[in-house]
């Protein structure tokens, strides 16, 4: 079928969860920048207090803007719906704590943006909470890491920055056949690229600063749940499936068969820990979102070319995308992403020939890469992670993680790719003339 | 709340309140491939309001057990087993599609014990097409698509906050088809709807007021598919509300404040 009621990606990028504004006739999503919302009466404002009316009564718990965002990312994603945070890394906290409390255990994997891989290591252990972290591909470790009080699996679609590319059919049944969810951080995909949900995973998050907002002006999050994990049926989430005292005694999974997991995360979780997004972010996102199918084809064809320069040049050791053949993820890559290989997406790394200078002096030289720390802009842009995003890993977690001394890492955008290559080769060029000069 | 019903356990949304034998009781009835859950926000306001509410699940569906009724008269009979066993001497019915059938007959059979009739996502006949039975059998994920399709208004639903609601549509009909390992309760719903053929009969021998709340955009049941039983509910000269909304198939979630409000007017008068 198609059309308006069952329309495709790119139409619903465009208008899902929103219609022209009844009141004004606004056809762009109008920005509702208020904290709070005047009750027609008593009887509304208790019915809302309730959860018997579908209304908004506070912006920290739900926003008219923030919602479209919620539905839009939600209909991309074939979610039942989704909770808009201040950032990814706030979106993936509420799902940790909604889920699990001290005595709790995840297995993550260890290909990880080492925000998350902070989060994880350090910051949850302070809470009772730990993490056994386990190479993406070594499936037996996924499966022999998993304890009694394990509440959790977790991956990247694609591990930053190496693209390991996680088996999510094979590791959410790993996670299903011991009775707990599996969560996927699908921020360098979007599910433009791939539908962790549709493969199996039960939680899916963003942080919506990159691809989806795409435009390096926002920070923001967001947790999709496919309402698929039987709650109830596992036994192991008390926090769902017994009367929470905290709000009137309800038990999520009565309320919602479908959405226990949004309802206390929305009702607990926004409400407690407040990491709310703020709704001129949603409509910044929002207006990203409308042109992602454009601009991620657009993204992943400039990257195929750089790439192809990359791993064709002599200052280049190693070029860490799914496209090269040798790389460990190229076959599950061919298999689960739109498109193949090309669809592992635009930040990969690579490997200078020579020494850390010449890793600084490359940097130095580039133009139009801009040197900085984020990923998914519109612009091109570069790192080098071992002394940025991941500087407080180890060495032996940096090897895990497939990140070396002299890894660059590049986030390709949407400039002409002859220049982006032209950019490119200078700098290399800049490099290899550093090694003239040591020598 | 769980309950024995012909030695079978049920299950039965209250809205959050306890049984209080003292208070009125509404039942709701969900759908094909549907359970209480759809009823949530409509459950809590009415439990908030002096009523015992009790949104089932009906037989086989998610967590009650016992065998799924294949017709409507089976429904029926469980429907008056129900209100025997919690002792109801009187109570109002509303049900949705499927769940409107399974009202409207036991609004019939069961005469002053029932206070109110309402029916929301009617229609009489409620046929369903050869290629939708065919497919919830053969190809359930195909049919679940095709139902949430032609059940869908709007693309942007008024949730108040982030729900998807074809999603969690699709969702739910998952959970609940997967409840029942031994019986494919979409099909088996849906042919107890097509076959259904007392309709006019019952509604004749309904004594009770009657509420219809037609979703103006529903392309599973029609609003014109509602007209002879409202013929009917008129020349049998019981008090008669139809309630029109915009929205689809989906009014219970995409239209929530629109359905629970001519819920109150009718059972209420609010």
């Amino acid at each position: 079928m198609t059309g308006y009621a069952d329309p495709h990606f790119d139409t619903l990028a465009l208008h899902a969860g929103s219609q022209p504004d009844p009141a004004t006739g606004a056809r762009a999503v109008p920005i509702h920048l208020t904290t709070s919302y005047v009750f027609e009466s008593t009887d509304q404002a208790a019915a809302l207090f309730n959860l018997e009316s579908a209304g908004h009564v506070y912006s920290r718990i739900s926003n008219p803007t923030t919602a479209v965002f919620e539905q839009r990312i939600a209909a991309l994603e074939g979610g039942i719906g989704a909770i808009a945070t201040a950032s990814g890394q706030a979106a993936l906290h509420l799902s940790i704590a909604t889920l699990m409390g001290a005595g709790s255990h995840i297995v993550s994997s260890s290909a990880l943006y080492g925000g998350s891989h902070n989060l994880l290591h350090y910051t949850l252990r302070r809470f009772g909470i730990e993490t056994t972290f386990v190479k993406p591909g070594d499936i037996e470790a996924w499966r022999s890491a998993i304890r009694p009080n394990t509440k959790l699996l977790f991956g990247e679609s694609v591990g930053n920055p190496g693209l390991d590319v996680l088996d999510i059919p094979t590791i959410s049944q790993i996670a299903h056949d011991n009775g707990v969810p599996l969560l996927v951080d699908a921020t360098l995909s979007t599910p433009y690229l791939i539908k962790p949900l549709s493969l199996g995973a039960d939680l899916v998050y963003h942080s919506a600063t990159k691809f989806l907002s795409g435009h390096g002006t926002v920070i923001g999050g967001v947790v999709v749940d496919s309402g698929s994990f039987d709650w109830e049926a596992s036994g192991k989430f008390p926090e769902l499936s017994e009367p929470y005292e905290g709000f009137h005694n309800m038990v999520f999974t009565e309320e919602s068969t479908v959405g226990a997991f949004l309802l206390r995360a929305r009702r607990e979780g926004l409400r407690d820990f407040g990491a709310c997004l703020s709704p001129h972010s949603a409509w910044l996102i929002l207006q990203g979102m409308e042109t992602l199918p454009l601009r991620m084809e657009r993204h992943l064809a400039n990257t195929e070319k750089v790439v192809a320069f990359l791993a064709a040049h002599p200052m280049v050791s190693r070029v860490g995308h799914p496209l090269m053949p040798d790389h460990p993820s190229h076959a599950l890559a061919q298999k689960l992403l739109k498109g193949g290989a090309r669809g592992a997406g635009s930040v990969f790394s690579f490997d200078i020939k020579g020494s850390r200078m010449q890793g600084r002096a490359f940097i130095e030289a580039l133009k139009i890469f801009s040197h900085l720390a984020n990923v998914g802009d519109s612009k091109s842009l570069v790192i080098h992670p071992a002394s940025t995003t991941h500087f407080r890993m180890s060495d032996q977690a940096l090897a895990q993680a497939g990140i070396g001394a002299g890894t660059i890492r590049l986030s390709v955008g949407l400039e002409d790719a002859d220049d982006l290559i032209d950019d490119l080769k200078r700098a290399l060029k800049a490099a290899e003339k550093t090694a003239d000069k040591a020598a | 709340m769980y309950m024995d019903v012909n030695g079978h356990k049920t299950y039965a949304y209250t809205g959050g309140k306890d049984f209080n034998p003292a208070q009125r009781t509404v039942v709701l009835i969900h759908g094909v491939l549907c359970d209480h859950s759809v009823w949530a926000l409509q459950s809590r306001y009415l439990a908030n309001h002096g009523w015992n509410v009790l949104a089932i699940d009906l037989p086989g569906h998610c967590k009650s057990a016992g065998v799924p009724p294949a017709t409507v008269q089976e429904a029926t009979a469980f429907i008056q087993a129900l209100l025997d066993t919690q002792g109801v001497k009187q109570a109002a019915l509303v049900g949705h599609s499927f769940g409107s059938l399974i009202a409207l007959q036991t609004a019939a059979n069961m005469g002053e014990r029932i206070s109110h009739l309402a029916m929301v996502g009617t229609a009489y006949p409620m046929k369903v097409s050869q290629a939708l039975l065919d497919a919830s059998l053969n190809e359930p994920e195909k049919a679940l698509h095709m139902t949430n399709v032609f059940s869908r208004a709007t693309l942007a639903p008024p949730s108040g906050a982030g729900s998807w609601v074809f999603g969690a549509s699709l969702a739910l009909g998952r959970r609940v088809l997967a409840s029942n390992k031994q019986v494919n309760v979409f099909h088996t719903g849906f042919n107890a709807c097509n076959n259904y053929d007392q309709g006019l009969q019952a509604m004749a021998a309904v004594t009770c007021p009657v509420l219809m709340v037609l979703g103006e955009a529903d392309q599973m049941t029609l609003p014109k598919n509602a007209l002879p039983l409202i013929a009917q509910a008129k020349e049998s000269g019981v008090s008669l509300q139809v309630v029109t909304i915009s929205h689809g198939h989906h009014q219970m979630t995409e239209s929530p404040d629109e359905t629970l409000n001519a819920l109150k007017r009718f059972l209420i008068g609010v």
